[in-house]
């Protein structure tokens, strides 16, 4: 009896904090289908009365973003050519940092993944001006490359730590052993420690697209206009005030620049908790 | 085996090739985090005002700091917001790991919920609840629609409450992480330890307050530690939300540098503010870096 | 082999995602309907010349994003062609040494001849021009919906005191008084527009352009600052952080009566169709008929490492100050044309009138900077000063007296 009561509290708590999560994403949604009078003079969450998607099409296609009116797709694919490279690269490099960190560990090897892991810490407009000034002499100011390069170096730290923590968990008898079969450094990262990786691969891949997909600051100031990210346009967009606002196309626009990182989670979510669990962050 | 010892069986190659690996990531870190650390603490010891210049100025810009009433504000809503950010994000957070322990039918549903808001940019995030918040448009109409006349929640617009709008919308956004590193923790935990409890007659909360929660406390500090840079670097959540207002009633220390080193032509202050922010930040983290090398030594 | 892939990969992007030459490359932030529109006039106009404009528009804070995207580029020794600045901040680019000389074009085009000095002292760095003015905004206008007025029969003020005693007789009648937006610079521009109707032109002298501590904490300005916050219930309890064309909008659907507002709330007007005259009023902010409170934004010019941008540059400079682009691009924005000698037929009486009380008012001396525009103080000293203007609105335990302390504290920011 005291059971079935405790079942049914627990799963009313879970429901009605599912409720406030999802309110947002509801009202930001159903804002996105309504026409602007509605909006004006319904109230937040009144359904609407007739659903147009005529604001998603002004959103990606046709929404000023300053003198262009073009809406977010270009920034979109923005977006996309600059999260790519920049995931991939940060998670190899993260990869063999942690197997190196957790495998294969010198003299000094502690201090050095300290000093790595502080990255994870430091506050990022610290980092705007020198970046900007070196980024400069490096030629890719502005640029695609220099946004990914940006990235890369900030996301070092996490993507470090990522690996390392989930590959001290890999008993050390597998390397012995290996090593006494004759293979060597590289050997044992491709042929037994890589197929292992998957769920930190997973983990770490998410947590870095996350995190480069929302940038804003970075993008802001180390873009310029054909390297624009879709933070940087959907601010614009939002920020263009006319005597109407255009609520519903801000909220279209904004569920746009969201959806690539929801959709990862609602479909990798998984992944990454059982990547969790496999020891990403474990003390 | 220690280190040492280990290095002691290496081949040639295998010395080397570590450290080689290892040192493209370690020369970056190296210049880009740490040769920008000591350039940006140089720049507070300089008069940069609009750019960077090379005049010394001893700790002028640090006492400019320090008189200033804006910073203090950012300070003290910094120690408000992420003590309750990571308070009540922690506390929802187990909360719910907890529940969701207890072998719920539709988990896989309610995970995907409470973890998809941290999928979303701070901006998005600020916006969506700016508007949710106004009370012209938002939660207070509606309640005023549903007949609830007399109530008012206008926190977003008042300068004594703004910082805890950043609050409600920082934990929104963040206990779903908790729950999710938690909830890893949790199934981590060792079946038999529970059972055994469970015999000997101890209750689920009991067993959960006396046994598992202590035995999770690596997941207590990792989590901390992530939810307390988190706060510390709250930007674009703040300019989203408040813009750091009414007035300048809820700015935060990451806001106050951007806005005298880039809007305002202090830069100056703005190099010795986020010193100031590297400082506390370190204070923080440091020991625990310390603790954990120290543990992995022993282990 | 991955990094060779990726190296190759980053290569690439480098030589597809270059600046051309003969771009010129304009950083702005106008993203709103009528600015928009206007920038889109400059943009064709420039491409007629035969140079390509390259977009840099980023939003937010009026300006604030703009700002710090604009010091990365430069730091990055890699400057826009032109940038959104004006008054005193052009002074301290020139300071950084990184502004180029318009002197060639503006001794072609006869500029001196063209500008007021109080316009043209602005646009030099040490007597070379370094930035060419766009309009000329009047800042110290008050917005009326008279149909709103004859409903409470009340009449449009000219005091401060005529002012109050209209918001009463409108607020009686149900109707909001005062249409507000609670952000630093619409706080500093109302505040801006009392101290000029309070205390006057030499007042404002005195107290923002020479930042005199005395001044600043005179019982004049305690007189000031209590009738800024007066204002205070006349306006409505959602006015923290909305937009200033949020608050225009609530005069043209009439849920307000007046809105405390430079000329760009003009534009607001004319694109929601409404007729000066008729559906809406423009009169000086009370107090303040015989002084001009003038914000001009202007284009500074960057030095480039390239040559044929530099032509783009210069083009640029030309089309800025040419009669078809003033004419056109202030019908848009609701300004005025910088240009001397316009012929202002095709303005409306609002743009008429303030074209010929900028004449008057440069004879008279009663021409003035406006401060919370920026075009009177440095960055710094402005952003102090607001902030304390803005508290004072905010918090409601701060009294006039220490709010007037803080401002002669605040003046001495560098």
């Amino acid at each position: 009896m005291a059971n079935t009561l405790g079942r049914i509290l627990i799963y009313t708590v879970l429901c009605l904090t599912a409720f406030y999560y999802l309110l947002p994403l509801y009202v930001m949604f159903i804002t996105s289908v309504k026409g602007l009078e509605e909006i004006r003079s319904g109230n937040l969450l009144s359904f609407p009365t007739d659903i147009s998607f005529a604001a998603w099409g002004k959103a990606w296609s046709s929404a000023c973003t300053g003198v262009e009116c073009r809406g977010l797709s270009s920034y979109f694919y923005n977006s996309v050519r600059m999260v790519i490279p920049g995931v991939l690269i940060s998670t190899a490099l993260g990869a063999i940092n942690g197997y190196v960190l957790a495998k294969w560990r010198f003299k000094g090897s502690e201090i050095i993944f300290a000093m790595i892991l502080f990255g994870v810490f430091m506050p990022f407009q610290v980092l705007l001006l020198p970046m900007a000034q070196t980024l400069g002499w490096m030629g890719i100011a502005s640029s695609t490359t220099g946004l990914v390069f940006v990235h890369v170096v900030c996301g070092l730290a996490s993507t470090t730590l990522f690996f390392r923590n989930y590959y001290v968990g890999i008993p050390d008898e597998l390397i012995k052993a290996a090593r006494l079969d004759g293979a060597g450094f590289w050997r044992i990262f491709f042929k037994i420690i890589l197929p292992m990786s998957t769920p930190i691969i997973m983990v770490t891949l998410i947590w870095q697209f996350t995190n480069i997909w929302n940038d804003f600051l970075f993008g802001v100031v180390f873009s310029a206009g054909d390297s624009q990210p879709i933070t940087v346009g959907l601010n614009n967009l939002a920020n263009t005030s006319t005597s109407v606002k255009e609520y519903n196309v801000d909220m279209a626009a904004a569920i746009i620049a969201a959806l690539p990182t929801i959709l990862v989670y609602v479909f990798a979510g998984k992944y990454f908790v059982r990547g969790l669990t496999a020891g990403a962050v474990k003390g | 085996m220690s280190i040492s010892a280990q290095e002691a069986h290496y081949g040639f190659t295998e010395r080397w090739l570590p450290r080689l690996v290892l040192a493209p990531s370690f020369l970056l870190t190296l210049i880009f985090l740490y040769g920008f650390i000591i350039w940006n603490c140089y720049l507070s010891f300089t008069t940069s005002r609009l750019m960077p210049n090379l005049t010394w100025a001893g700790l002028a810009q640090y006492q400019i700091l320090f008189e200033n009433e804006r910073w203090w504000v950012a300070v003290k809503n910094l120690f408000i917001f992420a003590s309750l950010f990571i308070g009540s994000g922690m506390a929802i957070g187990i909360g719910l790991a907890i529940f969701l322990d207890q072998k719920i039918r539709g988990e896989g549903i309610l995970r995907t919920i409470y973890l998809y808001p941290m999928a979303l940019s701070f901006v998005v995030t600020g916006t969506a609840w700016k508007w949710m918040l106004n009370p012209g448009l938002g939660l207070e109409k509606l309640m005023h629609d549903w007949g609830f006349i007399h109530f008012t929640f206008d926190w977003l617009v008042n300068s004594e409450m703004s910082i805890y709008t950043v609050v409600i919308a920082g934990v929104w956004q963040s206990s779903g992480f908790v729950m999710a590193l938690f909830l890893a923790g949790l199934r981590g935990v060792d079946d038999s330890i529970i059972k055994a409890a469970q015999i000997d007659g101890a209750s689920l909360p009991r067993i959960y307050w006396k046994i598992i929660l202590p035995a999770l406390r690596p997941v207590f500090f990792s989590t901390l530690m992530i939810l307390s840079h988190i706060a510390i670097k709250s930007f674009d959540l703040v300019m989203a939300l408040t813009g750091g207002g009414p007035g300048f009633s809820s700015v935060v220390p990451a806001t106050f540098m951007y806005a005298m080193a880039f809007t305002r032509g202090q830069m100056g202050v703005g190099a010795a503010s986020s010193m100031m922010m590297l400082a506390t930040v370190a204070a923080l983290v440091v020991p625990y870096l310390y603790s954990e090398l120290r543990g992995k030594k022993n282990g | 082999m991955k990094k060779l892939k990726v190296s190759l990969l980053a290569a690439s992007f480098s030589i597809a995602f270059s600046v051309h030459a003969a771009d010129v490359e304009v950083l702005h932030w106008w993203t709103s309907g009528g600015e928009a529109k206007a920038a889109v006039e400059l943009k064709k106009m420039l491409e007629a010349k035969g140079h390509k404009w390259k977009d840099f528009a980023v939003a937010g804070g009026a300006g604030d994003n703009a700002m710090t995207a604009l010091k990365t580029r430069v730091v990055s020794g890699q400057p826009p062609a032109a940038a959104q600045i004006k008054g005193p901040s052009i002074q301290e680019w020139g300071d950084e040494g990184v502004l180029a000389s318009l002197d060639d074009v503006a001794k072609k085009e006869g500029w001196d001849k063209l500008l007021p000095p109080v316009v043209a002292n602005v646009m030099k760095y040490k007597g070379s021009y370094v930035a060419a003015p766009v309009n000329v905004h009047r800042v110290n206008w008050l917005w009326v919906n008279p149909e709103l007025f004859k409903k409470a029969n009340a009449k449009v003020p000219t005091t401060w005191d005529e002012f109050f005693k209209a918001a009463d007789a409108l607020q009686k009648a149900g109707i909001q008084p005062l249409a507000y937006g609670g952000q630093p610079w619409q706080d500093a521009t109302v505040f801006e527009a009392v101290a000029l109707g309070v205390g006057g032109s030499d007042f404002y002298k005195k107290a923002f352009i020479q930042l005199d501590p005395a001044t600043l904490q005179s019982a004049n300005m305690i007189k000031v600052l209590t009738t800024y916050k007066k204002l205070k219930p006349y306006t409505d309890k959602n006015a923290p952080g909305r937009e200033w064309n949020l608050a225009t909008s609530m005069v043209i659907n009439g849920k307000a009566a007046m809105q405390i507002m430079g000329d760009w709330a003009k534009g607001e007007f004319l694109a929601a169709g409404k007729v000066p005259g008729k559906d809406f009023l423009c009169v000086a902010a009370p107090g303040t008929a015989a002084a001009y409170t003038f914000n001009i934004d202007s284009f500074a010019m960057f030095k480039l490492p390239n040559k044929d941008a530099e032509k783009g540059q210069k083009d640029l400079a030309v089309t800025l100050m040419s009669p078809e682009f003033q004419e056109v691009f202030n019908l848009n924005k609701g300004s005025i044309p910088v240009r001397q000698g316009m012929n202002m037929s095709k303005f409306d009486d609002c743009g008429k009138k303030s074209a010929e009380d900028f004449k008057a008012t440069s004879a008279k001396g009663s021409l003035l900077p406006s401060w919370a525009h920026g075009m009177a103080m440095h960055s710094a000293t402005q952003g102090a000063v607001a902030d304390v203007i803005s508290q004072f609105w905010n918090n409601d335990s701060m009294t006039a007296q220490q709010a007037s302390v803080k401002l002669a504290a605040a003046a001495k920011t560098k």
